[in-house]
């Protein structure tokens, strides 16, 4: 019953900086935050349960949202809450927690999945945060427990620039991610699909992995998406839901039945191309960037990413990795002029088009920053997003019906099938530079907000 | 080039909104990003962005016309110095006359085009789109080379201004400019553009100053050879007569990939059909010339490569490129076989189908909206 898919169009950058298979012997960060605003349909001001000076364990909820009182977010890490950070209108931006050396975590009991009803797994979940961690689509928002997906998709690789190895953090840790499997089928009547690349190299976790059908894919990137794989495997329509997650938070499911407690562990790579000594550092869900970059930078004028250079945010050099990121991208500001740069040959600039002489070295590494190279424009080029998304929809079309807001254009060019990411690469090939992640995310608001 | 970068920092302040010369702040800008690249770092979305840019993008599409002009130009002087029956003069006196009468063509064109885009963009508070120097450039290579310059400048401004800036500027626009600006004159000044007089520039009596496409049209036997046509030693428009020439751009723009190979097959193919199914039918000479003198004679080739390929009044669907190309082809050929009254065709069956192209992109849009319906009846 598995798939193996081939995915044709889109685009591997190959940047400087990839992770060492290696991670750092000891690794504290003073401070872990969990910021509201990465949970995608959240209200800007959620109800907090917590104040400043609280005591909290690993697992104490922080705060909910208020459409969704029974989706509880927790605490990754014990300690005493330092400050509720606010940004515009009074909304909540940050809750940073000081962490404890040692952890002490709330006892929320541990429990064979299969021995469980489905209720039973879901109140577990949901009572110990770690329901935040199921993510689904239309929307890219935490699932939604009333509504029940049609399947289950699990990514186990990453094929964005310098991303994770899943096989690497995922190696020796069979038992725990096949708990978190068994506990996920538990919750459904449909599949759990597990993707896998078609390679020697992939883990045997992943291959050994009970109960789910593991898919195979080969080709560039997006072919790691999840929005990519769900397109070629059970692609949603109107009315479908599919939820997702990545291994660690499987992991994270494991733990929680295996031994009773939010285990928020998570391997983050520290990547890019201004890190000295690119690794793993091994810390917990919302972990301040500080310790590993100090005395670990090549230049001072750098942009950090709480996950990929095409859909990560960016983050202050003392700043959290977000909710959902196992990854911190490192990478030079462009803020400088170039003189007649649109004319020049630009040996070092990468393209995917051929008028600047990179057709030659294919295989070359890239040091990229985040200049803009050019201004924005009104869409000229046309059919250069189709050779990045290997999906059947038509970019652009779908992006004008956004623009002027047609629901039901949006729904009839498959906006349910979206979400930024898949887009990533659009953007970044735009000749006109239009900023598409964001077009596309306002989209799925809008869509959103109608279907309410 | 920190010397450079530092006056106009300095004098920046003077253009931007409150300063005294904030009326000229496109203007400024434009000249500002022409020579520097902006320090813009990316806000949201991708951190990382591809080298191109719209400037890089028209500046290829220029270098793709270069030979054609160059070509031209010495064309222009071939043809003069032909019909004065000066067989001794050398390639550089024919390039140079040549030179001579294109020069003014091309500075007329973009002085034109680019006053209006200036202020238009001064008006909408926007940046100078690139897209007009591409239409600038095109300009001058589709009109005969004794074409009155006043004439030249007020077709051009009327292509940019009702043709572009009234819908709202580069990627806005129905039609193809540059295009606009040859209908514009066709159809306002015919005398300047048909007939067999205007196709020489200065024309002596040696010839009769007819082109190919004239002559199959009028039943005669087509005075020059195949291989003289494809390598463009014809009269006709400047840039239009060499094949080669043009097909030396073609490949530039394919390997580049900025030009769409889809729209230029389609139309190669379109119009090589369109003139194959003439031959079966027979009718009258003109049906009778071989089909693929059709896509070497007047404007078809440039028509296809430059004109057909403009991406903002093409179809703008993969499939509907395909099917967009092959109709222009067949128009082109169909116009000049069965229309009487003039023997070029591509010109109106490249604007003919820019009006076409968004029906075209909503069937293939349908079709995939059709696709995604099914789907989900299927798999429930």
């Amino acid at each position: 019953m598995s798939k193996r898919i081939k995915i044709k169009k889109g685009l591997d950058i190959k940047l400087f900086g990839e992770a060492e298979r290696a991670t750092a012997n000891v690794f504290y960060s003073a401070t872990h935050a969990v910021k509201p605003p990465d949970f995608m349909g959240f209200a800007p001001i959620p109800k907090l349960l917590i104040a400043e000076g609280d005591e909290v364990k690993a697992g104490t909820p922080l705060f909910y949202d208020k459409k969704s009182p029974e989706i509880l977010v927790t605490a990754p890490v014990s300690g005493r809450i330092k400050s509720v950070k606010r940004g515009a209108k009074r909304s909540v931006s940050e809750v940073i927690i000081e962490a404890d050396r040692e952890i002490s975590y709330i006892d929320y009991g541990s429990a064979n999945p299969n021995e469980l009803t489905r209720d039973e797994v879901e109140l577990k979940l949901l009572k110990s945060g770690v329901w935040a961690f199921i993510r689904q689509r239309p929307y890219n928002i935490i699932a939604c427990p009333e509504f029940r997906p049609k399947a289950i998709f699990i990514s186990a690789f990453d094929t964005s620039p310098l991303a994770p190895d899943y096989d690497y953090i995922v190696h020796g840790k069979g038992d725990v991610f096949q708990t978190g499997l068994d506990a996920l089928r538990k919750l459904i009547d449909g599949k759990v699909h597990l993707n896998i690349p078609e390679s020697e190299a992939v883990s045997d976790v992943f291959r050994n992995a009970r109960d789910v059908q593991i898919n195979t894919f080969t080709g560039p990137h997006p072919a790691g998406n999840v929005g990519i794989q769900i397109h070629h495997v059970d692609p949603i329509n109107k009315g479908d839901i599919v939820w997702y997650l990545n291994p660690q938070d499987v992991l994270t499911i494991g733990h929680l039945f295996a031994h009773g407690k939010y285990d928020a562990t998570r391997y983050i790579a520290l990547t890019g191309s201004e890190v000295k000594s690119p690794k793993y550092f091994k810390t917990f869900v919302g972990a301040n960037i500080q310790n590993m970059i100090d005395n670990n930078l090549l230049s001072q004028n750098c942009r950090y990413i709480s996950g990929n250079v095409l859909t990560g945010r960016k983050i202050e050099q003392d700043g959290h990795i977000g909710y959902y990121d196992c990854q911190v991208s490192v990478i030079p500001e462009g803020d400088y002029y170039e003189f007649m740069g649109w004319a020049m040959p630009g040996f070092n600039k990468m393209s995917v088009s051929r008028s600047f002489p990179a057709f030659l070295f294919p295989n070359r590494k890239y040091k990229l920053d985040t200049n803009y190279h050019g201004e924005e424009r009104a869409y000229v080029v046309s059919g250069q997003y189709e050779k990045v998304l290997p999906m059947d929809i038509l970019p652009v079309f779908l992006i004008k019906a956004i623009l002027t807001k047609n629901i039901d254009k949006m729904e009839q060019l498959g906006i349910y099938e979206v979400c930024e990411e898949d887009f990533a690469l659009c953007e970044f090939v735009c000749t006109s530079k239009i900023e598409v992640q964001k077009i596309i995310r306002e989209g799925l608001d809008l869509i959103r907000k109608e279907m309410e | 080039m920190k010397f450079l970068r530092n006056i106009l920092d300095k004098i920046e302040p003077n253009f931007k909104e409150g300063g005294r010369f904030s009326f000229l702040e496109s203007t400024y800008d434009a000249f500002a990003t022409f020579l520097f690249v902006p320090n813009h770092t990316t806000k949201s979305g991708a951190h990382i962005r591809d080298a191109i840019d719209l400037k890089r993008t028209m500046s290829m599409v220029i270098i793709a016309l270069v030979p054609a002009i160059l070509f031209g130009m010495w064309n222009v002087g071939h043809q003069h110095y032909l019909s004065h029956q000066i067989v001794d003069a050398s390639f550089f006196e024919k390039f140079w006359y040549g030179f001579l009468k294109v020069l003014p063509l091309i500075v007329v064109s973009y002085v034109t085009a680019l006053s209006i885009e200036f202020a238009a963009a001064q008006i909408r508070r926007h940046q100078v789109n690139e897209g007009v120097l591409v239409s600038g450039m095109l300009i001058p290579l589709i009109v005969p080379p004794d074409i009155p310059l006043w004439m030249l400048s007020l077709a051009t401004a009327f292509a940019v201004i009702i043709g572009k800036e009234v819908f709202g500027g580069t990627g806005m626009n129905v039609f193809n400019p540059a295009l606009l600006t040859r209908a514009f004159l066709f159809f306002a000044y015919p005398q300047h553009m048909s007939g067999d007089n205007v196709w020489i520039s200065n024309q002596g009596d040696a010839v009769t100053g007819a082109t190919p496409l004239a002559e199959a049209a009028a039943g005669q036997d087509i005075s020059l050879s195949s291989w003289d046509m494809f390598l463009g030693f014809m009269p006709g428009s400047v840039g239009e007569t060499s094949t080669l020439a043009i097909l030396l751009g073609a490949f530039f723009l394919i390997f580049t990939g900025i030009g769409s190979l889809r729209v230029m097959l389609s139309v190669f193919a379109g119009g090589y059909l369109m003139g194959l199914l003439f031959n079966l039918w027979g009718a009258n000479e003109f049906m009778l010339m071989p089909a693929h003198y059709h896509l070497i004679v007047g404007g078809f080739a440039f028509g296809a490569v430059f004109m057909a390929t403009d991406p903002v009044s093409a179809s703008q669907t993969n499939t509907g490129k395909y099917i967009y190309g092959f109709l222009i082809g067949i128009i082109a050929v169909l116009i000049r076989v069965i229309n009487p009254a003039y023997p070029e065709g591509m010109m109106l069956a490249i604007l003919f189908m820019n009006t076409f192209a968004p029906l075209i992109d909503h069937y293939v849009v349908g079709a995939n909206i059709k696709r995604r319906m099914k789907r989900a009846l299927t798999q429930k």
